[in-house]
């Protein structure tokens, strides 16, 4: 458990590549034979269609005129980038993430709090919390669309009871580009926050507890007892947490889907990908766009690896 | 789960096998390598009774031809969604992937061309050419060609009418036996404080308005159908198109389409004109049947409205054609089927037990066609059908058609600069320079 112990592995390891003993070359030579044919199947499956959207990215395309073919080089990226379209998409997705993202973590840990602290019915607790995450996101989108539409929906009825009479009980949630994302993130926030408590749950149960008494015991406050002993040794989990769902937030698809179509702006960046692709089989334009999409979610794994220093592979401690 | 009864189980249980059955049923559908007869599979759209047999839909009809057919092809009826662009969608994506089991289609003119040009369809057999064409409506013929040669089987013809009122008519002072001008319309439908109902939500059937409207003002959306996507040349940026553009706004503006025009379909619209303040309608026929609170001894039906006094409406046109898949394996099975449901009978039987127009006109001549559609209204739809426009046979259709519902979106802020600006923007859209 020595900190020092990952500064000496990192220093010994160009020495080590120089030469390797007979007994790591075998090590490593059976290792690539039993892990070498999955390692290949990955690759086909995973590399192959990856690199057959990059190469489709540089034509227009379109799937019902093979005829009309063209290679146009980075002419789709070009326009892309430069199309209002797709800053609105990109402005709609990075909204619903940060969004979702700051109220899962907040109310994900006060619930990974709870669960940590209560012992009886601890199970039965923890299968209620998931409930939610069990539902099918298409289900749960539907679900929250009936509850806000006028004519099917409670939303605006309780609202309406809850303000005497204030708020207009036939409100179009649906109608506006902020009031549909408002339901549109309140649906994510609600399906996926449970999954946030889970893993925060496991970073808690790390944590020592005689390091907390210890701080107790030297007059620390609970706040303090929060922010300077739990929080830091349970970095892994939280930057775990954080990046998984971000990455799945700027792929949100279902949700906005079913709500609203991407009425009134509320294109989300796979949508986009989907229309062009799937809508309007322009098979080179939908996949430069997923191209995009891939570069960033990569740039932003990047970022959050760097950026909270974690090595995920040395225990969580850095 | 937990809490799941075994029945509550037992019922997910069969619904589940039932779906992956009928999923079975649609990937091997055509699939009749045991020899004797060749199951056709025909994708349907919605109508009256779907995929059951007993109500006259197309499912009757298929059973009908197949049991006629003396054993030489049985047919299996697969269900499309409800929506044209869903349709669309399903029908692609099989038809893209070579998918053998497209023995029958049934596909909304408005796409029709896109599949066409993509060469998806069997040729159709030059001997059945002129059966196919016989005594059709020339709407209906004109939307299932492309580059001169039929492609598709006209089957039912579709068109919209203009409904009224016949006490809001007489109140507002409206000759309604002679042709009447949006104009005309809403100076009534303000003067009797009255509403006229239009599609103009964000979908396919605002589409239909703005092509009828820009046909009825003399003008084209395209100019060239035919044509690639580096030679398409349109005619929305025209005195056309703005008069279009400028009924437009007139409708939604002065107050006479209803408070929610902007999200209203055929549904919205058809629910407006049955409430009280209803006076004015345009529809496909199925309005007369589904109109629930007017009495329908005040219902009346008219040519669709003119733009101008002088020039003769351009209704719009819609329906079914059908098609067959190249990947098929029994093509002219399949097209011998197309003969047999588009025959007199069937279409006579399909228009009375479904409501859907008949492409043929001998149908209109019928005794319970006229039962069905009583007051004149068939002759009305016939004559409407003879004067329809199909939106433009082009490929490009599908994006065209989102374009203009993106540009002409509220429909309270269309103004005449409208037209110009969604022309150029298709125009990048189609060249790849611009998103959709």
């Amino acid at each position: 458990m020595s900190t020092a112990a990952p500064a000496t592995a990192t220093e010994t390891r160009p020495t080590k590549k120089a030469a390797l003993s007979d007994r790591a070359k075998g090590e490593r030579s059976l290792g690539w034979k039993l892990a070498g044919p999955a390692f290949v199947v990955m690759l086909l499956v995973t590399l192959y269609p990856i690199g057959y959207a990059i190469y489709l990215s540089l034509f227009n395309y379109r799937l019902t005129d093979p005829a009309g073919r063209k290679f146009v080089g980075l002419q789709n990226y070009i326009t892309a980038l430069g199309d209002p379209l797709f800053h609105e998409a990109f402005m709609t997705t990075i909204f619903i993430v940060v969004v979702t993202l700051i109220f899962e973590l907040v109310i994900g840990f006060g619930i990974a709090l709870l669960m940590n602290k209560v012992v009886i019915p601890r199970r039965t607790l923890r299968t209620v919390v998931l409930i939610p995450y069990s539902i099918i996101t298409v289900v749960s989108a539907f679900a929250w669309l009936y509850a806000a539409q006028p004519d099917t929906g409670f939303i605006n009825h309780w609202l309406h009871t809850l303000s005497f009479g204030a708020w207009n009980e036939n409100y179009d949630w649906f109608g506006g580009r902020w009031s549909s994302l408002f339901i549109i993130c309140l649906s994510e926030i609600w399906k996926t926050t449970p999954f946030m408590s889970l893993l925060l749950l496991a970073g808690l149960a790390q944590v020592d507890g005689s390091m907390e008494e210890a701080a107790k015991v030297d007059g620390a406050t609970w706040w303090q007892r929060l922010t300077k002993v739990v929080l830091p040794n349970m970095k892994a989990a939280i930057m775990v947490a954080t990046l998984f769902r971000t990455l799945d937030a700027v792929r949100i698809y279902d949700n906005p889907y079913v709500m609203t179509g991407g009425a009134n702006k509320t294109n989300s960046l796979s949508m986009l990908v989907g229309q062009e692709t799937v809508g309007r089989v322009e098979i080179g334009m939908g996949s430069a766009l997923a191209v995009l999409l891939f570069l960033l979610v990569l740039i932003i794994a990047g970022i959050f690896v760097k950026g909270f220093k974690v090595d995920l592979t040395g225990g969580g401690r850095s | 789960m937990r809490g799941r009864t075994p029945h509550r189980r037992g019922a997910a249980f069969i619904a589940a096998s039932a779906l992956v059955a009928s999923m079975g049923l649609a990937a091997c559908g055509s699939d009749s390598s045991s020899g004797g007869t060749p199951t056709l599979t025909w994708y349907i759209n919605p109508d009256v009774g779907n995929a059951d047999a007993s109500k006259g839909g197309q499912a009757t009809l298929a059973k009908e031809c197949a049991d006629a057919s003396g054993g030489k092809y049985k047919i299996n009826v697969q269900l499309l969604p409800n929506s044209a662009s869903d349709q669309r969608l399903q029908l692609l994506r099989r038809l893209a992937a070579g998918d053998s089991s497209m023995d029958l289609m049934s596909v909304d003119p408005a796409f029709s061309t896109e599949f066409a040009a993509a060469g998806y369809y069997a040729p159709v057999p030059a001997n059945l050419e002129a059966q196919f064409k016989e005594d059709r409506v020339q709407s209906s013929v004109d939307a299932s060609m492309y580059k001169g040669k039929l492609v598709s089987v006209p089957f039912w013809a579709n068109t919209q009418l203009l409904w009224y009122k016949k006490s809001v008519a007489q109140k507002a002072g409206l000759d309604m036996t002679k042709p009447v001008t949006w104009d005309q319309l809403i100076e009534a439908a303000k003067q009797t404080k009255t509403q006229i109902g239009v599609q103009a939500k964000l979908y396919e059937g605002y589409s239909v308005w703005i092509n009828a409207l820009v046909a009825s003002a003399g003008g084209k959306i395209v100019d060239n159908p035919g044509a690639t996507y580096q030679d398409i040349k349109m005619g929305l940026d025209s005195a056309a198109g703005k008069k279009a553009a400028e009924i437009i706004r007139k409708v939604t503006t002065s107050g006479v389409a209803g408070p929610a025009v902007s999200s209203s379909t055929e549904t919205e619209s058809l629910g407006l004109f049955d409430s009280k303040s209803g006076g004015f309608l345009v529809n496909w026929p199925y309005t007369y049947g589904a109109l629930a609170a007017t009495p329908k001894n005040d219902v009346g039906a008219a040519l669709y409205p003119r733009v101008s006094k002088d020039e003769e409406s351009k209704p719009p046109y819609g329906g079914i054609q059908l098609a067959v898949g190249k990947s098929s394996k029994h093509v002219d099975a399949a097209y011998q089927a197309a003969a047999c449901i588009t025959n007199l009978k069937h279409q006579t039987d399909y228009m009375v037990k479904s409501g859907n127009p008949a492409s043929r006109k001998a149908a209109f001549d019928d005794a319970e066609v006229k039962k069905a559609f009583p007051n004149g209204i068939a002759a009305l739809i016939r004559t409407n059908l003879d004067n329809a426009v199909p939106r433009p046979l082009t490929q490009y259709w599908g994006d065209i058609s989102t374009a203009l519902q993106q540009r002409f979106s509220p429909p309270q802020s269309v103004n005449d600069k409208t037209p110009a600006s969604t022309q150029k923007f298709v125009l990048d859209v189609l060249k790849g320079k611009a998103l959709l």
